[in-house]
């Protein structure tokens, strides 16, 4: 199976990128990982004129972590969040390790996930339980928004087609308290997306109560969710079995997913609960993922 | 490879098993079928056209990566290592004896990605448990063996090559 | 550690595999490795709808296409009378669409050009103008009145392919009639695909010149193909020389001929290149044969005491918009008859009603013999039920009604004679290796504890090996097997089958048996299969044919060998050939066997110094019409939890006890079988191909057909007993696919040991965890 022709551009400077998309607008598409954008157009699918290729551009790499902030520059691949080490992140690399298969992963980028879409994709969950941020430039301006922001529909996001993402920022988690996170991804097999995907993270403080508390969701919705009013409920409360089982029923009832041969609506929903009370379980009780976070 | 225009013919070059080879290739010409086709390297298999099977996984920059979802273009000016380059001088590699000691191939039509996943994994780290050796393949599909002799061959291959470091 | 190929007596040892060097080191030659000097590529357009009427073909702006050569539609070949062509099955099916489709990507015209890309350019610029009509989807819709026709071409107005049945129905019905217990069960076998890693393909050769064509073709059965396009090309098949190159996994899906292979040859023919034809998986998983796709309902009759009295089953075949199965010519639903499995049915009566839907044909034995799968799932689930009903432990139902060692042979009461078993012993030796007893106790412990916690067991009994002349055919050719031997000078060896491996050893195995059976190592004999100018005619390797037939040509023809041989070591040895003995070494002088000579010494005497008058060489060529089939078998015994939350289920442990006659090489044995439950895991937990009402294929590619990857698979635990075939040369049973038959019904029952404290029957596969977790909702077991 082979593409349909394109014209092919690799730049080498974020500059020389802009420029490119700039030019080419709506008939160009960004090549990081390619590892949903090539087998789209291998079954031609997908067919742009242009291919930017911004492999090469160096200003897009690397991971740096400022004050338990991390910063991933936009060609960050899978495999650096799964073989990463920040403990003040746990839930970066269990979500990582469980994202298509561990091939895919070495090319598959965090951010071309991200500009791709898919509900069903795992990042999208991941950084709106983080309260991540992304970075999104054109050639005139840089500008940034919070995730929830930037998802609008399925396969639509915020990203303008003058425009590249540049960095996604995960926030530090607050200081002084145990953080924990996890990704229950309900998959058929390896290599398949998620059926439901759901990703829990909370911050206790020495007493067991909640400083902070992110819940994202895949696969239940036009868009990755954020499941706010879980939430709220969680924060400044001790994580009771009976908090956890409220705030799973009303995580699951945050989620609007579609019956399909994945699973009917009442399963995805189901899928939902089962997860946020798991998650929350296992960070209430601590265990190996759980890190002592020091100022 | 700066611009190549749609439908273009262009040079690519790439070191390949250690040598370094040029052939022409359009922009849309996949990894896999300039491996297979111009430079006529047909170890390196396609099973697929999702990116599911992994029959087509060589190393690039001695990281593992299906070939058939990336552009010979993009590999222009890297380095490419095949399953033609595992046995040296005629010697097999522990990876490759492993496998035909523990019958870890059927078909064989799997086994080139496997050996390059494989390979990638070993040379990490050689000590590899069942789990580890498990989840490293998964993304390399095979319909004979059931994955246990392959499973076996890697670990057994591990352990050689551990002690050849040492 | 596996034995180098130089072993002496190499029977019934790890013998390493032959084929690997050349595997390991990427220096196969799988067809897409082919490249011959001025060839050219195909690519086929396809049919977006399920059933619509062609009202045009334009061509104009493919053709436009750089590179593009030819195009060809269904009425150019129409005429040329190519238009439609024989399936294996006995009915005919379109090459290209002629007039209309009957399937989502039934070809519909093909496209050669200079590359792979513009072949895909032009075919894309193929504009079609449909006109749909009505889908069927549902087989039991396609019986109705209601129902359009859907095969126009025949005479037979309605959807109805064939009706088959066997045994008495009316004994049957009267001895369930009497029976105090009954349990019906209705069971279903999707649609799956077999999916080998490499896709089908050919490269057709036609020299204008010599009016030969060289086919290189991704064939189990290049034989079988030559004669089929002698048949429909009308080409004279000595001038079409046919070779099946490395063959990357088969399991039935390279038994059939292809709409694209026929594509290939026209146009090959056409314009005296060479053409390449390679599918995408797409097209693979969506046109090329599917396997199963049977509705199934089964009902059997007992004494309270959990006797067997009586089987009933009625069954509709989902065959697809043509019947492209590759059965005998006899069994429209293969052999299905072996319904009665391992059990002591007094009575028993089949039948299966074939239908025509809107999907792509089929369907192949998908590593099985010809529909035994089906009927082994059938017969392993039901008993099953039957075990529930009593409330007997499924082992000890089993135990009462296994045919007992000394009642082989026996007559089945669908007709067949199974030759041997040994079915209690293997029963225990899988309870001994899983610890039955404690498993079941350590069962009711943690069903105290809520845990959801199954044991699955399942006792089938195969039948393969077809198979004898005086019934089993495919297109009128008898399914006798082939083997040719020639010993050269030097005492090294080629054999050449009419069989063609695809993974399953044969350059290793039937090297270790000729080996054998003339004193060598399998090192001194090179076997050779897949190429029809020099390979004895063969219906090829399926359905675990290949040693119950091509295995005992090997022995036979070998056999042959050593008759003469043992002349001429008489004339070496200066005695009489009734005074020379064999050791299985040696040829020695009767009670001294000092005096002895080798093979290796009579294979340079047929050359140089025979006994007077005696035809010079040493070879010979066999051609086995097997007595009777075989009857491989096994105790399979799966061990679930099931994850109450998210109805995941885990296999935590699997046990198969494998019985497949006498054992050529363990190894082989072993890998065939881990392969095959791998197989069968996917069938029971994840493989299907679905369509919507509008007869879109859902699972056309490995995003949505579903094949295990190495985290999903359990690990596999295997054990054997050896119960040779009495018929068979060295009795041996065939063994490639004997996991796969018998493993669904071992998972399946595992989930329904499960959940039958709660009242639970049934589950349907493939067990996705949304099916699980729906029956746990029902029961209010989900939390």
């Amino acid at each position: 199976m082979f593409p349909e022709a394109f014209a092919y551009y690799a730049a080498h400077t974020l500059d020389e990128a802009l420029d490119y998309v700039d030019q080419y607008g709506y008939d160009a598409k960004i090549l990081a990982g390619g590892q949903s954008l090539l087998p789209l157009m291998k079954l031609r699918l997908a067919a742009p004129a242009v291919l930017i290729d911004i492999n090469a551009v160096a200003e897009l790499t690397g991971v740096t972590e400022t004050d338990g902030q991390l910063h991933l520059g936009a060609l960050t691949r899978h495999s650096t969040m799964e073989f990463g080490c920040w403990p003040q992140h746990p839930l970066v690399a269990e979500a990582a390790q469980q994202i298509a298969d561990p091939i895919v992963r070495n090319r598959g980028t965090v951010a071309g996930s991200l500009a791709h879409a898919d509900p069903a994709a795992d990042w999208g969950a991941v950084l709106l339980a983080l309260n991540a941020r992304v970075e999104v430039r054109d050639k005139h301006q840089s500008r940034a928004m919070p995730m929830r922001e930037f998802f609008i529909d399925t396969f639509t996001t915020a990203l303008q087609p003058t425009e590249i993402i540049t960095r996604v920022e995960i926030p530090a988690p607050p200081a002084f308290g145990y953080v924990g996170g996890h990704y229950y991804k309900l998959e058929r097999k390896v290599g398949d997306f998620a059926v439901v995907g759901v990703a829990v993270t909370a911050t206790l403080d020495q007493g067991g109560r909640v400083l902070s508390a992110g819940i994202g969701l895949s696969a239940v919705g036009t868009t990755s969710l954020k499941a706010t009013g879980a939430e709220e409920i969680l924060v400044g409360q001790r994580l009771t079995p009976e908090l956890i089982s409220e705030a799973a029923q009303v995580a699951a009832s945050e989620s609007s997913p579609f019956g399909d041969r994945r699973g009917s609506e009442e399963y995805k929903r189901a899928m939902v609960q089962v997860f946020v009370e798991r998650g929350l379980l296992a960070i209430a009780e601590g265990g190996s993922r759980v890190t002592v976070h020091s100022a | 490879m700066e611009k190549v225009e749609s439908r273009a013919e262009v040079p690519v070059t790439l070191t390949i098993n250690g040598e370094t080879r040029t052939a022409l290739a359009e922009s849309r010409t996949l990894l896999a079928y300039f491996i297979r086709e111009n430079l006529e390297l047909t170890g390196t298999h396609v099973g697929c056209d999702t990116t599911s099977c992994g029959a087509c996984t060589v190393l690039v920059d001695g990281v593992p990566v299906k070939s058939c979802t990336m552009l010979a273009v993009q590999a222009d000016g890297h380095v490419v290592e095949t399953v033609e380059g595992l046995d040296k001088d005629g010697v097999l590699h522990p990876l490759q004896q492993a496998f035909w000691d523990n019958h870890g191939l059927q078909c064989g039509f799997c086994t080139p990605g496997m050996l390059m996943t494989s390979l990638a994994l070993l040379r990490k780290n050689p000590n590899v448990t069942e789990d580890v050796v498990r989840h490293a393949i998964s993304g390399n599909l095979c319909r004979c063996t059931g994955y246990v002799n392959i499973v076996k061959s890697v670990i057994e291959a591990g352990q050689k090559m551990a002690l050849e470091e040492v | 550690m596996a034995l180098e190929a130089t072993e002496k007596s190499p029977l019934g040892k790890a013998i390493k595999r032959k084929e690997d060097p050349r595997l390991i080191r990427g220096q196969g030659r799988y067809l897409d490795d082919i490249v011959l000097p001025r060839m050219l590529y195909m690519a086929l357009v396809r049919s977006p709808y399920a059933h619509a009427r062609i009202k045009s073909i334009r061509l104009d702006e493919a053709r436009r296409v750089p590179g593009v050569k030819a195009i060809i539609t269904g009425e150019d070949l129409a005429a040329a009378n190519l238009a439609w062509m024989p399936t294996l099955a006995g009915d005919k099916q379109m090459v290209l669409a002629a007039g209309k489709v009957l399937f989502q990507y039934q070809e519909v015209a093909a496209v050669v050009a200079e590359t792979r890309a513009a072949a895909e350019d032009g075919a894309q610029c193929v504009e079609v103008d449909y006109e749909p009509l009505q889908v069927v989807v549902d087989p039991f819709f396609a019986l109705s009145s209601e129902a359009p026709v859907l095969r126009e071409d025949r005479e037979q107005k309605d959807n109805h392919i064939w009706h088959w049945a066997v045994g008495d129905q009316g004994a049957a019905d009267e001895a369930l009639a009497k029976s105090p217990v009954r349990v019906k069960e209705k069971i279903r076998m999707p649609r799956v695909h077999p999916a080998p890693i490499e896709p089908c393909g050919c490269v057709a050769d036609y020299q204008k010149s010599t009016g030969k064509l060289t086919w290189y073709v991704t064939s189990q059965a290049p034989h079988a193909h030559r004669t089929v396009l002698s048949l429909v090309s009308g080409l004279p098949e000595h001038l079409i020389h046919v070779i099946s190159p490395d063959v990357g996994g088969g399991f039935g899906n390279k038994v059939p001929v292809y709409p694209g292979y026929v594509c290939a040859v026209v146009l090959s023919l056409q314009l005296g290149r060479p053409v390449k034809w390679v599918e995408s998986r797409s097209e693979n998983i969506a046109t090329t044969n599917f396997a199963r796709d049977y509705h199934m309902t089964a009902e059997i009759g007992a004494t309270e005491e959990g006797i067997v009295t009586a089987l009933k089953v009625s069954t509709v075949a989902d065959h697809g918009a043509f019947d492209a199965a590759a059965d005998p010519t006899r069994f429209p639903a293969g052999l299905f008859s072996i319904v009665t499995g391992s059990y002591r049915f007094p009575q028993a009566f089949a039948e299966v009603d074939g239908v025509y839907t809107n999907k792509a044909p089929g369907g192949v034995a998908y590593r099985c013999s010809f529909r035994v799968t089906e009927a082994s799932f059938l017969i392993e689930r039901t008993m099953q039920s039957l075990a529930l009903k009593l409330g007997l432990d499924p082992v000890e139902l089993r135990r009462r009604n296994f045919i007992r060692p000394e009642e082989f042979p026996y007559n089945s009461p669908l007709g067949w004679t199974y030759d041997s078993g040994q079915y209690e012993k293997t029963l225990q030796k899988a309870m001994s290796l899983i610890d039955y007893d404690g498993l079941r106790a350590e069962q009711a412990q943690r069903r105290e504890r809520g845990e959801l916690v199954g044991i699955g067991v399942s006792t089938f009994t195969e039948i393969v090996g077809a198979g004898p002349s005086n019934t089993f055919d495919i297109l009128g050719i008898k399914m006798f097997d082939s083997c040719e031997i020639r010993i050269h000078p030097t005492g090294k060896a080629i054999a050449r089958l009419g069989t063609r491996h695809q993974g399953q050893g044969h350059e290793t195995t039937f090297a270790q048996l000729i080996a054998h059976e003339l004193g060598l190592s399998a090192a001194d004999i090179l076997v050779e299969e897949g190429d029809t100018d020099t390979a004895p005619y063969g219906l090829g390797t399926y359905a675990s044919r290949s040693t119950p037939t091509a295995g005992g040509a090997a022995a036979l023809a070998a056999r042959r060998i050593r008759q003469k041989a043992q002349k001429i070591a008489a004339h070496l040895l200066e005695i009489s050939p009734d005074d020379t003995e064999w050791d299985g070494i040696h040829f020695h002088a009767k009670g001294l066997e000092s005096r002895q000579v080798s093979m290796v010494d009579v294979a340079l005497a047929a050359y140089t110094n025979l006994p007077e008058g005696m035809e010079p060489g040493l070879e010979a060529t066999f051609y086995y019409d097997p007595p009777n089939l075989t009857f491989p078998n096994g105790a399979y015994i799966a061990v679930v939890s099931i994850d109450r939350g998210t109805g995941q289920v885990k296999v935590e442990r699997f046990v198969a006890v494998d019985d497949c006659g006498t054992v050529i090489n363990p190894m082989v044995v072993e890998g065939q079988v881990h392969g095959g439950l791998t197989e069968g895991f996917g069938i029971a937990f994840m493989q299907e191909i679905a369509f919507d009402e509008d007869g879109n294929c859902l699972a056309p590619n490995f995003m949505e057909y579903l094949v295990p990857t190495a985290v999903e698979t359990p690990n596999w635990e295997t054990g054997r007993t050896e119960t040779p075939s009495p018929h068979h040369p060295i009795g041996a049973k065939g063994v490639g696919e004997s996991p796969n038959v018998g493993s669904p019904a071992a998972f399946v029952n595992a989930v329904v040991d499960a959940l039958s404290p709660h009242g639970v029957t049934n589950v349907e596969i493939p067990m996705f965890p949304w099916k699980i977790w729906e029956i746990l909702s029902q029961h209010h077991l989900a939390r």
